[in-house]
């Protein structure tokens, strides 16, 4: 599945499809790679930010930023294992693991206050002051039981959101 | 509607590009309102930000509006490829030879009858824009006949009467040469380099002709002047806006600007669609340069399109003119079968403003805050 190429062959489409844990079907595979050859306008073999933020519908989400760190320099296996998240084949779990992966941006498996401040202050802008935020943020999760100092896990997540 | 049930849509809709359009409008709130008091879970989830930004990156509207979908390939087995090997040597031998005399002979006359008129009679101002704007229709008319073109005009023709300009929706450079010669009328272009930018320094200056350029900054309030300037010139040719600012792929339109419906005029709106079977008009100026368009053209079987002139439009009272613009690319683009689009041409080639985020970042916030009174 090299960068020059824009057929796939049978190996890769079974490769991709193994990748992402069967969320997406081989025809949804290869209409996914058309999607990426036409976003790759250069043929990198990856997409860059640039070519992400030229989708203007993209550009706009609040949460665009964010989700281009964990998309850069995918190649197109990668970016089809992100995006099984969104498939209707996925499981509660993949999606929750998911969007815990948006929160943990350092990767070290622990979601902090602060990052959960941050993807806050993605969201809501000007329109909220940083100080309402830590209220708000400190509140509920006093009532669910964590304090402001505690460190989330992906258990955790999955304990909140049942 | 979410991302996710785009994705579900995707294996439907591999063969046949027919959006649902609605669907792809980018909400301005999220599907339901959630209710109830504000919990940990609500705030972590942002599940609806993150599906629809996966929406985006799996399809969006914009992109849509310019792929130029390659034709299916129709000469795959043993007795069809012969055919169409046929077709590429009558196409590459005997028609573009045949198209590039028709057009030489073309430049030839007009070059000749329009060199002298410009510089000797330049004392009698009325008759040599008379016999120019002949010479631009002649000019056209052997340019459309060098791609074979086959332009079918419905409607009354454009009259020349003040206080009045003409809008289409843009598929090509060509899309101007095929009004222009059954009517010569002034247009608003941006300046390209080359050739191009050497013909429209030249002839197109003869029929008035006004330049805009996209780079700078100051540049909407300029035009807007000139087109001012323009309409309330008596004997100025009458003025053919492309509202849309960008060439789109006659499939849909992206939103009108509004420059030409706050000019106070009547507006005169005229749809073009082109018949993709014969070739597809659509100049991707992202792929090819216009020579290369042109020589396509050339080497096709031919041009084919329907031009409607509509019915003359003016803004009504308590409409504002972005509403005007909107309600007339609504009858072009029933007129031209269409599609509409809600989005600014212009973001081909910038960023779209932080006011859209912003938007969504306030109704978030708003709900936010509501549901936190809620005890």
């Amino acid at each position: 599945m090299g960068n020059t190429s824009s057929m796939l062959t049978q190996y890769d489409i079974e490769e991709v499809q193994e990748h992402c844990n069967c969320t997406f079907s081989q025809q949804e595979i290869v209409s996914l790679y058309q999607r990426f050859c036409q976003l790759d306008r250069n043929g990198g073999g990856f997409i860059s930010a640039e070519e992400f933020l030229s989708v203007p519908e993209f550009a706009v989400n609040p949460v665009s930023q964010r989700l281009l760190r964990m998309l850069d320099g995918l190649n197109f296996k990668e970016f089809v294992a992100f995006l099984s998240a969104f498939s209707p084949r996925a499981t509660t779990q993949q999606k929750i693991e998911f969007i815990f992966k948006v929160y943990d941006s350092d990767g070290n498996g622990r979601v902090a206050m602060n990052d959960m401040l941050e993807v806050l202050r993605d969201l809501t802008g000007q329109f909220i002051s940083q100080q309402q935020r830590e209220q708000v943020l400190t509140q509920v999760l006093e009532e669910a039981g964590y304090t402001k100092d505690s460190f989330l896990v992906l258990s955790d997540f999955m304990k909140v959101s049942c | 509607m979410s991302g996710s049930e785009k994705l579900t849509s995707l294996s439907s809709e591999l063969d046949l590009d027919r959006p649902n359009l609605e669907d792809y409008l980018p909400s301005g709130s999220s599907i339901q309102e959630p209710h109830g008091k504000l919990r940990l879970r609500d705030l972590l989830d942002i599940s609806p930000a993150l599906t629809e930004a996966a929406g985006a990156i799996v399809d969006d509207s914009f992109t849509r509006c310019f792929k130029s979908n390659p034709p299916e390939p129709w000469n795959w087995n043993v007795y069809l490829f012969p055919l169409w090997c046929c077709g590429v040597v009558v196409r590459y031998l005997i028609l573009f030879p045949g198209r590039v005399i028709v057009l030489t002979v073309g430049w030839i006359i007009f070059l000749s009858s329009f060199i002298p008129v410009h510089f000797l009679l330049k004392g009698h101002d009325n008759l040599r824009k008379k016999l120019e704007r002949f010479l631009v229709e002649l000019i056209c008319s052997f340019f459309v006949a060098s791609w074979t073109g086959v332009v079918k005009y419905h409607g009354p023709r454009p009259s020349m009467r003040p206080k009045q300009v003409f809008v289409a929706n843009h598929t090509s450079m060509i899309d101007f040469i095929i009004l222009e010669q059954m009517t010569a009328f002034a247009v608003i272009m941006q300046k390209h380099p080359g050739w191009v930018g050497l013909l429209q320094k030249t002839i197109l200056e003869s029929v008035g002709c006004i330049w805009f350029n996209r780079a700078e900054a100051k540049d909407r309030e300029i035009v807007a002047r000139k087109l001012r300037e323009h309409v309330q010139g008596t004997d100025n040719n009458p003025l053919l806006i492309f509202p849309e600012g960008t060439c789109v792929n006659n499939h849909y339109t992206v939103m009108f600007k509004k420059g030409a419906f706050e000019l106070g005029c009547t507006v005169c709106p005229i749809a073009i669609k082109y018949n993709k079977i014969f070739v597809d008009a659509f100049w991707n100026s992202r792929k090819q340069s216009f020579t290369m368009h042109l020589l396509q053209l050339m080497t096709s079987w031919a041009v084919v399109c329907d031009v409607w002139y509509l019915e003359p439009q003016n803004l009504k009272p308590g409409e504002t003119p972005i509403e005007f613009a909107e309600r007339v690319r609504d009858i072009i683009s029933v007129r031209a079968g269409l599609k509409k689009v809600p989005w600014d041409g212009y973001l081909k080639y910038s960023r779209p403003s932080p006011k859209h985020r912003e938007q969504k970042q306030q109704s978030f916030a708003e709900s936010m805050l509501r549901r936190l009174e809620e005890k």
